[in-house]
Order: structure tokens, then C-alpha cells, then sequence
């Protein structure tokens, strides 16, 4: 296999990174409204973000970017691929960060809450300067597991044409028949960049504030 | 004669159908320290808890400098809950210390003790760690303002909590056990940060198994058995006799513990 052939996966893989770190991203800070749903007393909250994440937990991701990528349009927003894949992925991500949060947020151990509101916290600062952060650490794992996730489920955004890893893999196959290599090679692409996102969360918990060392 | 600190009139305690505290009259004593002694299980935390409002009695009043905590009673003599606002201005006069210390754990101990000052006082970040840090030198602990509560021993993290409850300068201090959690030879720092409050005069409500600072710093010991408050009195009456066979039975248990200079 030439070395070109091998750039033209490394440079692929950038939209492969950059769709997961967005959708990563975006569907982390609606999991904190999900959650934040589910742990909350009234059911007008609950259900809705329940079904939310029955639905998106329940539906392949396959099928979740194919009815985003046609229903969009069907609705009048004609938006570019790209935009399609990162909603499906973001929405995908969150249901499943939702339920990690949850448990997150339920392990924050009470005491801390009460010396919170001891000192007079209100209940939204102590949600944001103390449940936050704490579920944050507690969830932290969970979440660069999900980050993994992510990554390799990337590979179906091709579906809606967005020439990632493994539609780039597929391309160059049909071209230069030399599936074996190419597959190969895209394989160790996807190693390489969840190693490297493990190492990173191995440091990153190490490394988050008054994180036992 | 002085208003009470805090005044508890018939409080009744229950979780469920159990109840935990019954008919419970108390006075605590302004600028005094005040023990809370009893078996495990008395009751003790958890009529701590109900003066910090940490648990809602279910009958009875509590004032706290004259002002009712949580609940009032109207002109017809029907309990009546406060709004929520109320109850954190009356409970802005209360620290309390934990027996798990219940530091944040991401944040260094002046983070945790700047934190409400920031949060709740909206203190300018720099004069919230200037008032921080000098509880924590009354702690003796200004040397570790930067280390995280994982960095800490236990005496010193609770040092810390008491320099986080003392920031925000409250009347009353209340303390839940806040040595039982400590390897024995760290329970002396925590002690003598104690002592040097109640010098200050700080009124304290101490819950302790130390009998030995419950007779030497204690100004007024309380005794709970099953729920019931059985005694309130000087220490001198406490550990004079004869005394009530429950109380003995009690003090023959704990005496051991470090308080034997008084038999
Ligand atoms: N949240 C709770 N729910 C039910 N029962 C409780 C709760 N907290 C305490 N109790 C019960 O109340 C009694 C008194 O507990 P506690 O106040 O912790 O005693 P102490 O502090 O004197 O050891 C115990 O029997 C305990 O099991
Ligand atoms: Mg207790």
C-alpha cells in the first residue's frame, strides 16, 4: 500500500475526530439537562427525557442518521450532511451520557450537599458548583468509554455521505482493489486514536482537581 | 436573664412510624457550650440535625435567637411551615460540623473555606481568600490553603470544616461527633480548636462520646436515652451522684474513654 493512499486515510480520519469531539460535546451538555430531567421530582420533567432515552437507546444509530438525514429536509431544513450526522450522533450519545450523569449524580454523597446548604447554596448553586462537578469525576470513566464508543460508531455516519475513515476505506478498496491493506490500515487508524483517547483519560482523571493521586 | 441561643419546646422526631425523638424541651445558653451525651442511637444526630434544619421535626418549635426555624405557630396554635427563603436567613446564624467532615473534594481546603463567601456573598474572589485564609490560620492550618481535602489527614480536614463554617461568621456552632471519624491521636487538634472557640465564646452544641471535653469544656451536658431527654445540668451534677441509673449505667461505659481524672 502506497503512502498516499495511507495519507488519504489520516486525512479522512480528521472528520472521523472532529464529529465525534463535536457530538461528544453537544451531547454532553444536553445530558446534563436529561439528566437533570430524570432526577427531578416532577413527572412533566421525567417522562419526557425517559422517552427521550428509551428512543434514542432503542433505535439503531444506523437508522437514527438515516431518518435525521431524510426527515430534515421533509421538515424544510435543508441542511448539509455533515449537520445531520453530528444531530443523529450528538442525540445517539446523549441518551446514553444521560444515563451515566444520572447515576452520577445520585452517588453525590448527601453530606456534601448538606454542608452546601448549610452555608446557604441555593439549590441551583449547589446543583452547579457542587453536584456538577462531582458527578462530572464520578462519571468521568463512563464518559471516555463513551468517547470510544463514539469513535468507532463514527464509521456509520458514511450512510449519509460524509467521506470519514471507513467510507474513505471503502473508496480507495473498490479503486485500487486492495481491500485487505486498506481495511488494515484503517483498522490501525481507529487503534491508534482510541489508545490515545484511554491514555488520555487515564491522565485526565489523574489530573482533575483534588483527584486522590 | 439572656434569650437562649436556641429554644426547643415538645419537639417530637418520627421517620415513618418510628419515633426517634419524643417531647423534647431545651434550652442552649448563649456564648456557652453545651454536650449532647448518649448511647449510639439516642438520638443525639438526629436533634442536631433537626437544629440545623438539616431534618424537619415533626412536632414542636425551635427558635433560634428568638426567631422561629422552618415551621411557626399561627394565632390559632396551628404549625405552619416558612417560606424557604426564611429558613436559610435563620440558619445563616448556624455552622455546622460534620462527623464525615464533608469537605468538596474538588476544591482545596481555601477553596472550601472561600467558597460560600464567593457563591452566596458574592465577596470579591481575592477578599473571600484574604477572610478564608485567616480562619485558616486559626485552624493552623495556613500552610495547606492549596492542598485538596485527598492531601489532608482527617484532623486536618476537619479543621478545615470548622474554618468553612467560621467564615461566614455564624452565632452558634454545632458539632456532630466531629472526632469519631479520627485515629485517636488526631482527635486532640480538632479538640483544642474547639476549646479555643469556646474561650472566644462561641456558643457551641457539642455531640460527643469525649466525655472527657464534654466535663472540662461543656458548660451545660445534656443526656439522651431512647429519644427522651433524661437530664440537663452542669457538669458537676452530671458526674455527681447519685445519679439517674440510665446516666450511670451510660457514663460506666465511657468513663474509660479518657475521662478517668473524673471518677
Ligand atoms: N433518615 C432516617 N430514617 C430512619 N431512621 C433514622 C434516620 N436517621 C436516624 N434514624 C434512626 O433514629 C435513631 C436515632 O439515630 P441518631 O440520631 O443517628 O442517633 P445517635 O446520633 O444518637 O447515634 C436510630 O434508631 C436511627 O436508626
Ligand atoms: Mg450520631
Amino acid at each position: 500500500m502506497s503512502f498516499k493512499l495511507f495519507t488519504l486515510l489520516v486525512q479522512a480520519s480528521v472528520w472521523t475526530i472532529g464529529i465525534s469531539a463535536i457530538s461528544i460535546a453537544i451531547g454532553f451538555l444536553i445530558a446534563i439537562g436529561l439528566s437533570a430531567a430524570l432526577l427531578s421530582g416532577r413527572r412533566a420533567y421525567r417522562r419526557p427525557a425517559e422517552f427521550f432515552i428509551s428512543f434514542f437507546r432503542g433505535v439503531p444509530l444506523l437508522v437514527q442518521l438515516l431518518l435525521i438525514y431524510n426527515l430534515l429536509p421533509f421538515i424544510g431544513l435543508n441542511v448539509p450532511s455533515i449537520v445531520a450526522a453530528i444531530i443523529g450522533m450528538s442525540l445517539c450519545t446523549a441518551a446514553y451520557q444521560a444515563e451515566n450523569l444520572r447515576g452520577g449524580f445520585e452517588s453525590v454523597p448527601k453530606g456534601l450537599v448538606e454542608a452546601a446548604d448549610m452555608v446557604g447554596f441555593s439549590p441551583r448553586q449547589v446543583f452547579v458548583r457542587i453536584k456538577v462537578p462531582i458527578a462530572m469525576r464520578l462519571t468521568f470513566p463512563a464518559l471516555v468509554n463513551e468517547a470510544i464508543m463514539i469513535l468507532k460508531s463514527s464509521s456509520l455516519v458514511s450512510v449519509v455521505g460524509i467521506v470519514e475513515i471507513t467510507r474513505m476505506a471503502q473508496d480507495l478498496a473498490s479503486s485500487t482493489y486492495m481491500p485487505i491493506e486498506i481495511f488494515s490500515a484503517a483498522a490501525l487508524i481507529y487503534l491508534v486514536i482510541c489508545w490515545s483517547v484511554a491514555l488520555a483519560g487515564r491522565y485526565g482523571e489523574r489530573a482533575l482537581p483534588g483527584a486522590v493521586k | 436573664m439572656t434569650l437562649p441561643a436556641i429554644s426547643v419546646s415538645k419537639l417530637v422526631k418520627r421517620f415513618g412510624t418510628t419515633t426517634v425523638l419524643q417531647d423534647i424541651d431545651l434550652e442552649i445558653p448563649e456564648g456557652k457550650v453545651s454536650c449532647l451525651i448518649g448511647p449510639s442511637g439516642s438520638g443525639k444526630s438526629t436533634l442536631l440535625r433537626c437544629l440545623a434544619f438539616l431534618e424537619e421535626a415533626s412536632e414542636g418549635m425551635i427558635t433560634v435567637n428568638g426567631e422561629a426555624l422552618g415551621f411557626f405557630e399561627n394565632a390559632k396554635g396551628v404549625r405552619e411551615r416558612l417560606p424557604a427563603g426564611q429558613i436559610r436567613s435563620v440558619r445563616a446564624q448556624i455552622g455546622m460540623v460534620f462527623q464525615q467532615f464533608n469537605l468538596w473534594p474538588h476544591m482545596t481546603a481555601l477553596g472550601n473555606v472561600s467558597e460560600a463567601l464567593k457563591t452566596v456573598h458574592k465577596v470579591a474572589k481575592t477578599e473571600a481568600e484574604d477572610r478564608a485564609m485567616i480562619q485558616l490560620r486559626k485552624v493552623g492550618l495556613e500552610n495547606r490553603a492549596g492542598h485538596y481535602p485527598s492531601q489532608l489527614s482527617g484532623g486536618q480536614q476537619q479543621r478545615v470544616a470548622i474554618a468553612r463554617a467560621l467564615a461566614l461568621s455564624p452565632k452558634i456552632m454545632l458539632f456532630d461527633e466531629p472526632t469519631s471519624a479520627l485515629d485517636p491521636e488526631l482527635t486532640g487538634e480538632v479538640l483544642n480548636v474547639m476549646r479555643d472557640l469556646a474561650v472566644e465564646g462561641m456558643t457551641m452544641v457539642v455531640v460527643s462520646h469525649e466525655i472527657g471535653f464534654a466535663a472540662t469544656v461543656g458548660q451545660q451536658i445534656s443526656f439522651l436515652d431512647q429519644g427522651r431527654l433524661l437530664f440537663t445540668g452542669a457538669p458537676s451534677d452530671v458526674f455527681a451522684k447519685p445519679r439517674h441509673p440510665r446516666l450511670e449505667q451510660f457514663l460506666d461505659t465511657y468513663l474509660d474513654r479518657g475521662a478517668s481524672m473524673l471518677a
